[in-house]
């Protein structure tokens, strides 16, 4: 009796009643984009919103259940269970697939799990256990390749096997943890860069600039480039008129690019281009007399990008084939296609518009009911949100959405135990992850990758995946609470 | 802490989940707060649907109905919401249409010249003024096909075969239609021509909106929020016209064969009675498709019948004009009642006489006679008035305008501003500036332009305008602006000519006679007194215009008509009969002279036919 009452006492009841405001409104939400026009009844359980319901009292029943069992078997058992959900996975391409995706294992036509939605789950722990060893210590890149490949079996497995993009990105989330635990802050950045890059010279790749000849994708990307190489210029001299001279001749090139352009026409991408290559170049000779190795960093960082920035350029116009392209094209913005995979984004903006700052109340969102958006029950929930709630309940939502995050970090960081909090960060980095990407492909930012919104999507197995991710870090974070007092 | 010197770290992922979230509450915000504060946001739930109002009907004077509306069926598509499997071949069999054609109406849509108002998004007219069993097989397909719609609405039917030029006719509004008034959308109606269009704004009435809410695959799932906010239509307002339905079709039928005009008035209320030009169409073939290829075919007619001779066309106003001519020489004291004048017949200088009477004549035998030399005499002497009469009398030109002043004071010369009769034309009563242009300012004097005594040379009068003035003499001084709708008395719009009423009853005594002695005698009206004056209006380019104008009875007016026919020489011979006969129909109902009635209907003045050879 006297441990359960500690137990009572050290739950962080905060994250409780988050999660809890999260799973009541997701299905407020639900309800609004299954309620049937026709039929309207609030509760049946024959209904999705009915349906969900079941699944949340499941979802209470678990999350009791892990809060009393002890707290050492999620450490004992992390491998064993990650192991288990592999068999899991490979299993599901026995099963008929559900629509087009060999991802779930169906013990009847209405009661079917989603092993994907567990992976993360086991995961999380194994990787949590490993890195979590007294003697793991990230002091190179080598040793991140034993957690890589712990994350990379279930990834592959769903990417490949099972033919689910989306949820395999979700294992990006580790990153963040690799981060937390001292991989280099560069590897994110790079990864970040890269994206970026990716993005403006590929989208803007046929925008031409107003004066001259180039375009705004090549030029954003070379002055982009040129201004990380002047604030290391700037940063390494700031004692001395070199600093000056660069930026100066820099500067002045512009100048007199701009001054033959009054008669000729000059293409800003090539020197754009010459400059950063120039720049770059100069930086790694500094380093002989300066002897600071970032500055050759940097440099072939910049080389290495105006290689890569050219090369998805030249590979997007001249090697991918025209379906191959038009998919990008679509994903990035470049072309409106309100019937195909325009359609869905295209009819979520139409929701969310028409929510404006109010929102039109509970029921009463007319895109959804007259269901104008495909899957608004499930990965586009938020456009329901978004009609009926307007920007109050976006906002609200997301607003409650980063406290609950913060929170589940600031619960990671108290933890004194490594496999507790490393277990924390995977599981408030993936809560990030789904956040940004599903809201990000509903407002139409990021390309349609399908993962749910969490506490808020319907399904039973994202629902039972995340409460267990949640209630194990809240079931450690009690455990390390009582070894203090 | 152990093995842990990255702590700060936290602060990062801290800072890219804040950042993230913010990020999305911005763009969220600009997508619920920013762009919808500017116009409304429907989405595609709900849809607006046009209702139609009833165009408002025309009546005529005495209660019968002229113009009512019949539905019609429009064919409507909103492109973006087909399907790619859109099954052309099936739809084109349905309307029965082809392919070929389905494609080059598509053309047309998207043609932003031919259509600037296209969207995928908005519905756009795939076709119009379909009957009820052009749609039939395709209405009960409908669901087949998505992002068609039908609607529909209605156009104009007539109940006669006349008034064509009063009535006017409705079609579909044009970009500058658009443009003036955003009340309406591309394929709406309006009034096109005559009452249609002078009346448009109270005929439309005002269109409502239904909302009605549709599932994601175009089903209609009832109206929004119960129609709580519909906005029915508001029917358009009905007319009554001023005009007398039959006695137009009698005036039409006089009209038959010849090319002309008639004008009749009522003159105490100025509203206008019947308005008849000839040629003319029969307004039932400007009805739904037909309206452009008949249209079309008026434009390119050799006849002008699209041109309307009554309001229009501009004549000398020939011997008529002697009426004026006398009120205003009496109202100057430039003549007496008693006052003679010799006339030497065919011989008389610079005027010849073209009848045969008496000399010397006095005012009542100049205007029963039309007397040439009497009015000549009468207005050189009124312009002479008081100075020597040489061109270079400054005198000779203030009393020339002074002239000019009392004559468009009848209404001649200049358009009725006032009146809802368009189109209308201003004819012309020279100014002294345009004897200035031609002569020279000090070019001119009474003999150089001795014509306008007559009423000919550089005198332009409307049919119209010569159908008020007779107005004006009925009532004794004084007309009100001629108008077609009744609803609106016009009693404000009161003109005097300031002349004095004691000159009238002379000068209509004198119009008596020209029906009982003079170049009238031969056509009467049993039992009723007419007034009335012939004219010839000379034309360079063929036989001259044959006019008359009259009203009746003499002591009680209530008819005021001007008649012209073209190319059928002296007054007396068409315009008179044709102007008896029309006054006599309104006043007893009837037409006594069958006969007459029969040869003027059936006869054609041949002049049109001689011209073509």
């Amino acid at each position: 009796m006297q441990r359960r009452t500690k137990l009572i006492n050290n739950i962080d009841w905060w994250t409780i009643l988050l999660y809890l405001g999260l799973c009541i409104f997701g299905w407020v939400n639900i309800s609004g984009a299954s309620y049937s026009y026709d039929h309207p009844s609030l509760i049946d359980f024959s209904t999705v919103a009915g349906k969900q319901l079941i699944w949340m009292g499941g979802a209470l029943l678990l999350g009791g259940i892990i809060l009393l069992l002890d707290h050492k078997i999620y450490d004992t058992t992390a491998y064993f269970a990650y192991a288990a959900v592999l068999v899991l996975l490979i299993i599901t391409r026995f099963f008929p697939p559900v629509k087009g995706s060999y991802s779930w294992i169906s013990f009847s036509s209405s009661f079917r799990l989603q092993p994907a939605e567990f992976a993360k789950l086991t995961t999380a722990l194994a990787i949590a256990k490993y890195m979590g060893q007294y003697d793991f210590k990230m002091r190179s890149w080598r040793d991140l390749i034993k957690p890589l490949i712990i994350l990379g079996i279930p990834a592959m497995i769903i990417m490949v096997w099972e033919n689910e993009t989306g949820s395999a990105l979700v294992f990006a989330a580790f990153m963040l943890v690799f981060y937390r635990q001292g991989m280099s802050g560069y590897v994110l950045l790079c990864g970040i860069a890269a994206i970026a890059l990716f993005i403006l010279a590929v989208k803007y790749s046929d925008v031409p600039i107003p004066i001259g000849t180039g375009t705004v994708g090549m030029l954003s990307c070379m002055l982009l480039l040129l201004a990380t190489g002047i604030f290391f210029v700037l940063q390494e001299n700031r004692y001395r008129m070199e600093k000056w001279i660069i930026t100066g001749s820099v500067a002045g090139l512009y100048g007199i690019c701009l001054l033959i352009n009054i008669w000729v026409p000059v293409n800003f991408n090539w020197v754009s281009l010459a400059i950063v290559v120039l720049l770059a170049i100069y930086l790694i000779a500094a380093n002989l007399y300066k002897r600071n190795p970032v500055l050759v960093m940097v440099g072939l960082f910049m080389l290495l990008s105006v290689a890569y920035t050219n090369g998805c350029n030249y590979i997007f116009h001249h090697v991918l084939r025209d379906h191959q392209r038009s998919r990008i094209e679509l994903i990035l913005g470049m072309r409106d296609d309100p019937h195909g995979v325009g359609y869905n984004v295209n009819q979520a903006r139409i929701a969310i518009t028409t929510g404006r700052f109010w929102g039109k109340g509970w029921h009463q969102g007319t895109q959804t009911q007259m269901k104008f958006v495909p899957e608004q029950a499930t990965d586009f929930i938020f456009s329901t949100v978004g009609e009926e709630w307007g920007f109050v309940g976006t906002a609200g939502v997301l607003v409650f959405y980063l406290i609950f995050i913060l929170r589940l970090i600031h619960i990671a960081e108290r933890q004194k135990d490594n496999f507790a909090r490393i277990y924390g960060y995977s599981v408030a980095s993936i809560f990030l992850l789904h956040l940004t990407i599903n809201i990000g492909m509903v407002l139409g930012v990021l390309p349609v990758i399908g993962i749910p919104l969490p506490f808020f999507s319907y399904g039973g197995s994202s629902l039972w995946g995340f409460t267990m991710l949640l209630f194990i870090l809240l079931r450690l974070d009690a455990a390390g609470a009582e070894q203090m007092r | 802490m152990i093995n842990d010197n990255f702590y700060k770290r936290q602060y990062v992922i801290s800072g890219m989940a804040i950042f993230i979230v913010v990020a999305y509450i911005v763009l969220l915000f600009n997508m619920q707060v920013i762009e919808t504060s500017s116009g409304s946001v429907d989405g595609n739930a709900i849809i607006k649907q046009t209702v139609y109002p009833a165009r408002g009907l025309i009546y005529d004077r005495n209660d019968s109905l002229l113009v009512y509306n019949q539905p019609i069926y429009e064919v409507m598509m909103t492109m973006n919401e087909m399907s790619k499997d859109f099954d052309t071949l099936a739809f084109c069999h349905l309307l029965r249409i082809d392919k070929q054609m389905f494609d080059q109406r598509i053309e047309d849509l998207r043609d932003t010249r031919k259509n600037p108002g296209w969207s995928t998004w908005t519905q756009q007219v795939f076709m119009s003024q379909l009957k009820k069993e052009d749609i039939a097989q395709l209405q009960e397909e409908l669901y087949k096909f998505r992002g068609v719609e039908i609607r529909n609405r209605t156009i104009r039917n007539y109940n006669c075969n006349e008034a064509a030029h009063i009535l006017g006719s409705i079609g579909e509004v044009n970009w500058d239609d658009i443009k003036a008034d955003d009340y309406y959308k591309m394929g709406d109606y309006s009034g096109r021509d005559g009452i249609e269009r002078t009346y448009e704004r109270e005929l439309r009435g005002e269109k409502g909106v239904r909302k009605l809410l549709r599932d994601s695959r175009g089903r209609i799932k009832g109206h929004y929020k119960n129609g709580e906010e519909d906005i029915p239509a508001k029917a358009g307002n009905d007319m009554q016209l001023t005009i007398d339905i039959r006695l137009q079709q009698i005036a039409e039928q006089l009209l038959h064969g010849k090319i002309g005009s008639i004008v009749a008035i009522e003159p105490s209320t100025g509203e206008v009675l019947a308005l008849a030009s000839a040629p003319t169409w029969n307004p039932q073939i400007m009805i739904g498709k037909e309206r452009s290829k008949s249209y079309l075919k008026l434009l390119h007619d050799k006849s002008r019948p699209l041109f309307n001779r009554a309001t229009q066309a501009t004549y000398p106003p020939g011997s008529t004009f002697k009426t004026i001519q006398a009120l205003v020489c009496l109202d100057d004291h430039v003549i007496t009642p008693n006052t003679q004048y010799a006339c030497s017949g065919p011989a008389s200088q610079p005027i010849k006489c073209t009848h045969s009477h008496g000399s010397p004549v006095t005012l009542l035998n100049g205007i029963e006679q039309s007397c040439n030399p009497y009015f000549w005499n009468a207005f050189r002497d009124y312009l002479q008035k008081g100075n020597n009469g040489s061109k270079n009398s400054k005198e000779l030109h203030e009393r020339y305008n002074q002239w000019r002043d009392h004559v468009m004071a009848f209404g001649l010369g200049h358009r009725f501003d006032d009146s809802d009769i368009t189109p209308q034309k201003g004819g012309n009563i020279p100014s002294e500036d345009f004897y200035n242009r031609m002569y020279g300012e000090r070019g001119w004097k009474a003999l150089t332009i001795k014509s306008l005594s007559i009423g000919q040379g550089e005198i332009l009068v409307t049919p119209l305008q010569m159908a008020n003035q007779t107005a004006t003499i009925a009532n004794g001084g004084y007309y009100i602006t001629p108008h077609l709708n009744r609803h609106d008395s016009m009693k404000t719009h009161i003109h005097q000519t300031g002349i004095d009423r004691r000159y009238f009853d002379l000068v209509r005594e004198g119009m008596a006679r020209v029906m009982t002695n003079g170049t009238g005698r031969r056509y009467s009206i049993t039992d009723v007194e007419i007034c009335g004056k012939t004219g010839t209006a000379q034309n360079s380019h063929g036989r001259d215009h044959s006019i008359f104008i009259g009203f009746a009875p003499k002591d009680d007016p209530k008819i005021a008509i001007a008649v012209v026919v073209e190319n059928a020489g002296y007054g007396a011979t068409w315009a008179v009969p044709i102007a008896t006969l029309v006054m006599e129909y309104y006043l007893k109902g009837e037409i006594e002279h069958t006969d007459l009635f029969q040869r003027m209907t059936t006869s054609s003045t041949t002049t049109l036919n001689a011209k073509k050879d």
